[in-house]
């Protein structure tokens, strides 16, 4: 059995993030997750904004954490690789009632510290983002709003977690709690783990097992929200984040640029009953083309590569829901919405502050290993394919599986290779892009769908059955 | 071979960085399909330098390579042969005549107006050529591109994934199939899950009637026993267990190994509006094409907004000078020994170009008038010739059992005639170019459409 000082509930971005921050102390730890893979839940389909925080509501805990885990983050993203391009972005208004709400929102920005928002005209948004339909009446510029890979912020926390020796137990749902004198016994599908502390960071289940810890204070309403991505073809139509105006009546739809140089149409909102529909529906699509229709016309124009459901944790609470309870030592990380990809880090360090209040010894840690270099997926940087002295020493990069997205036989290899390796077909996607391009398959799919199954079955013990305490060293011995 | 400098990759440059190797051939071919392997075999014995193929694929022979039915090389070749032949001919062809064919060879982009930037094992490399053709072919669109929401499991695919997945890797889809589409390129995928022990339990077709050749209709249903539903529409996919693939501000999402499994589609009858579900483990996604035109829009080549393929001439020319295209990149689709046709018809203007005639600057435009939705080649320029085999080719969204064909400029009727072949959803229909020579290619755009 697994028997550690610290169990962190969740891989998720936010999970991830909290066990780095607390193996970077003298302290055993382990990650666990429902799922086979790291960052599998709300934290891969998200619309990937780093934010500033310009439009949290201030005073909140979550205003000050999204603020703080833009400089952590935009800090740790530089020293690990993790793809980020600062396009900044435009709020856009149709409207007369979006117009004169765009004062209050710069106003609520500097509220917030984020003073650089500027009121502009049409025309400055029309010279910014020509591809825009008829009718903006004006403006909100906010410059450092950024968009981020979210699947390797995620990896590169967990990758920093397990160089930092925590155990990262996959397969592991939990599915009963049992709480002792000096800790909590957690009943999960790939065997029992024992913590002194307990940490819960389970995004969308984060309600679920609270309940178990005997706490009746919050539910998780999974907010589904449905996103087109657009060829790269469509890329030059939009260089930055076209944001809508929140108004009275509700948030609209943005345009975004992605990492992978693709545009982002979305998302809808749409409360749901089911934790699991991250099915995409007719309603969907429609409202996605007629608000796309009217913002960019051009942009339905060119072919839409994926459409996607993500489902948001929403809850019935109006900020990020982190509490710490010394008697139980158990800690809640709740209601953690799609900022929480930006506040990750700053959680962590607030989760780090709450745990050594309530009792938990930190001594920081002096042999820490460096960050993991992540391999680099962004449009914005040189990619393998590109770089003729890497192919020059290892012809494998130059050996391109995926023609889409130009990803090649040595990053696959690469993923495999890597301390935590994908699964199967989606963890090799959030790892490379293969096959997230235009084709889908049509031409990589049967190769792709080869390499995963001959290497996803050899390298991955846990992929056919729960991971055992034991097998991170089996796996490590096999290296 | 003619590289003027020596194909050794790695070679640093004076920063200390990798320069990428530099080629320079006269003719640089993108894609070793039929049309692209046929344009090198025509144009390598007539040049001095070096004709140069470039394929991303590890074998050359493009589509054909998986469609493993015969059917392949009437018209170019005068022989009937199964799909694989046909591509190890073509590509044997094309070297016996003394072109390159390098495959495994992506282009990435463009370094200059006939200059490519390529990635390869052998290293990264420059294609500086005097004449570049593009020969990319096209593909049928997936599941995201056609817009069908629900689940997204396992089991979906085009019949490019199909026959690849059957053919090139001995995989093995499911055991009941929907299609959706029932033209030639469908019945085609049903011969390939016939192959692979998967029964095809229903094709739809929002058409009335189902589109293909007669040869595969009548005695194709009754010899595979498939039932084929018409003016019907796929509305959802119906997935169980685990949950569906996500992305994030990219592409993840067609539903190629997913965690859940297929289940059923949703689909609903046009006429009635009533929708029931199909239980099935495979779905072929199947026709629907799209040239793939990414080198031709990065390069910033006009489009023609009806085949989205790059705008030509009747001579294959493109917007930029010495850039031609040829195949079904520009009619998306038509069968291999068209594709291959034109291959032989751009190596003469290929040579033309090469050897410095300019074409006129003035031309025509050709329009498709409903119920066509586009007309391909989209020029006539003075002095040109005729277009490859003398037709031109259209693409039809109606069923026209007896097609009066009108050609219209400036408000006059140039010609009509009524054509003994049907116009027919999901295959090219031909129009002889003899209607066309009365047109005045100093005059307005031509209107190709129907009485």
């Amino acid at each position: 059995m697994t028997d550690v000082d610290v169990v962190v509930i969740g891989a998720g971005v936010v999970g991830s993030a909290i066990a780095r921050d607390l193996a970077g102390h003298r302290l055993s730890v382990a990650l666990l997750d429902a799922r086979d893979d790291v960052g599998d839940g709300t934290s891969k389909a998200n619309t990937a904004i780093l934010h500033t925080g310009f439009d949290a509501k201030p005073g909140t805990l979550e205003a000050r954490l999204v603020r703080r885990g833009y400089e952590l983050l935009s800090g740790y993203a530089a020293s690990t690789g993790i793809p980020v391009e600062r396009t900044g972005a435009l709020l856009v208004a149709w409207t007369q009632e979006e117009l004169e709400a765009l004062p209050g929102l710069r106003d609520k920005a500097a509220a917030n510290g984020y003073e650089r928002c500027e009121l502009v005209g049409a025309d400055e948004v029309y010279r910014q983002v020509p591809a825009l339909g008829d009718g903006v009446l004006g403006g909100l510029t906010v410059p450092d709003e950024s968009i981020i890979c979210t699947w390797t912020t995620t990896l590169a926390l967990a990758t920093d977690a397990k160089a930092r020796g925590v155990r990262v137990l996959l397969g592991h749902r939990v599915t009963a709690v049992q709480p002792d004198a000096s800790g909590t016994l957690l009943r999960t599908t790939g065997g029992d783990v024992r913590g002194r502390w307990i940490v819960n960071a389970a995004g969308l289940g984060a309600d679920v097992i609270d309940r178990l810890f005997g706490h009746d204070r919050f539910t998780v309403t999974p907010r589904r929200g449905e996103l087109f991505v657009y060829d790269k073809l469509a890329r030059p139509l939009v260089d930055r984040i076209v944001l809508p105006v929140p108004t009275s009546r509700g948030k609209g739809v943005l345009v975004s640029p992605t990492i992978y140089g693709n545009v982002m149409l979305g998302p809808t909102a749409e409360d749901l009953a089911d934790r699991t529909a991250t099915g995409t529906s007719e309603d969907g699509f429609a409202f996605l083309l007629s608000k796309g229709g009217r913002l960019m016309p051009r942009l339905l124009e060119e072919e839409v590569t994926a459409s996607y459901a993500g489902l948001r944790a929403a809850i019935d609470h109006g900020d990020f829901l982190i509490d710490a309870d010394a008697d139980a030592r158990y800690l809640l990380v709740g209601g953690i919405r799609s900022t929480g990809l930006t506040a990750g880090m700053a959680i962590a360090e607030h989760v780090r502050a709450l745990i050594g209040e309530a009792g938990l010894v930190l001594e920081p840690r002096d042999d820490l290993p460096a960050p993991p270099r992540m391999p680099n997926i962004g449009e914005a940087d040189r990619r393998p394919y590109q770089d003729a002295g890497l192919i020059a020493r290892d012809p494998e990069y130059g050996r391109v599986v995926c023609f889409c997205e130009r990803v090649t036989a040595g990053e696959i290899r690469d993923a495999f290779d890597s301390p935590l390796p994908p699964a199967g077909v989606d963890g090799l996607r959030r790892r490379t892009r293969a096959m997230n391009g235009r084709c889908q398959g049509f031409y990589c799919g049967a190769e792709v769908g080869e390499l995963v199954a001959t290497r996803a079955a050899a390298v991955r013990p846990c992929a056919d059955r729960p991971c055992q305490a034991g097998d991170r060293d089996a796996e490590e011995a096999r290296r | 071979m003619t590289a003027r400098t020596p194909e050794t990759p790695g070679t640093p440059g004076t920063t200390g960085t990798v320069e990428p190797a530099v080629l320079t051939p006269d003719v640089v071919i993108v894609g070793a399909g039929p049309a692209g392997l046929t344009a090198a075999a025509e144009l390598a014995p007539r040049l001095d330098g070096q004709v140069l193929v470039l394929d991303r694929e590890r074998e050359a022979g493009g589509i054909p390579r998986h469609s493993d039915h015969t059917g392949y090389g009437l018209r170019d070749l005068r022989r009937v042969m199964t799909g694989p032949a046909y591509a190890r001919r073509l590509a044997d062809a094309a070297v016996i005549a003394g072109a390159a064919v390098r495959t495994g060879a992506t282009v990435t982009g463009w370094a200059g107006d006939r200059s490519l930037e390529v990635t390869s094992p052998q290293g990264r490399l420059r294609v500086d050529a005097r004449a570049v053709v593009l020969a990319t072919g096209a593909r049928e669109r997936p599941r995201p591109a056609r817009k069908i929401p629900g689940d997204r499991p396992a089991g979906v695919y085009t019949t490019g994934h199909l026959q690849n997945l059957v053919h090139l890797h001995h995989g093995a889809p499911g055991t009941r199939a929907v299609v959706v589409g029932a033209e030639l390129v469908s019945w085609s995928a049903v011969l390939t899950l016939r192959e692979a022990g998967c029964r095809t339990v229903l094709m739809t077709t929002e058409l009335p009637s189902p589109e293909s050749y007669a040869a595969f209709n009548l005695p194709g249903r009754a010899l595979l026993g498939v039932p084929v539903a018409t003016r019907t529409r796929l509305t959802r996919i119906i997935g169980s267990g685990g949950t569906g693939s996500d992305g994030s501000g990219s592409g993840a999402g067609s539903g190629v190994g997913g965690h859940k499994r297929l289940e059923a589609v949703e689909i609903e009858d046009l006429a009635t509006g009533r929708r029931r579900t199909v239980e099935c483990d495979t779905l072929v996604l199947t026709g629907d094409w799209i040239p793939d035109h990414e080198l031709a829009r990065s390069a910033g080549l006009e489009i023609d907004p009806g085949t989205r393929g790059p705008l030509v001439d009747t001579a294959l020319r493109t917007s930029r000078p010495g850039v031609f295209a040829a195949g079904n990149v520009l009619h998306p689709v038509d069968t291999a020994d068209i594709a291959a046709l034109d291959g032989r018809h751009v190596a003469g203007e290929v040579l033309a170009f090469l050897a410095g005639r300019e074409p006129s600057p003035d031309g025509v435009r050709f329009v498709a008038d409903a119920p066509f939705r586009w007309v391909a080649p989209g020029l006539l320029r003075p002095g040109d010739p005729a277009p490859a085999r003398g037709r031109l080719l259209l693409w039809t969204d109606e069923l026209v059992r007896v097609p009066r064909v009108v050609l219209r400029q400036d408000g006059r009727v140039l010609a009509r005639r009524t054509v003994p072949w049907p116009a027919s959803p999901g295959r090219v229909f031909r129009v002889p170019w003899s209607m066309v020579r009365s047109v005045d290619p100093h005059g307005g755009p031509v209107h190709v459409g129907l009485r």
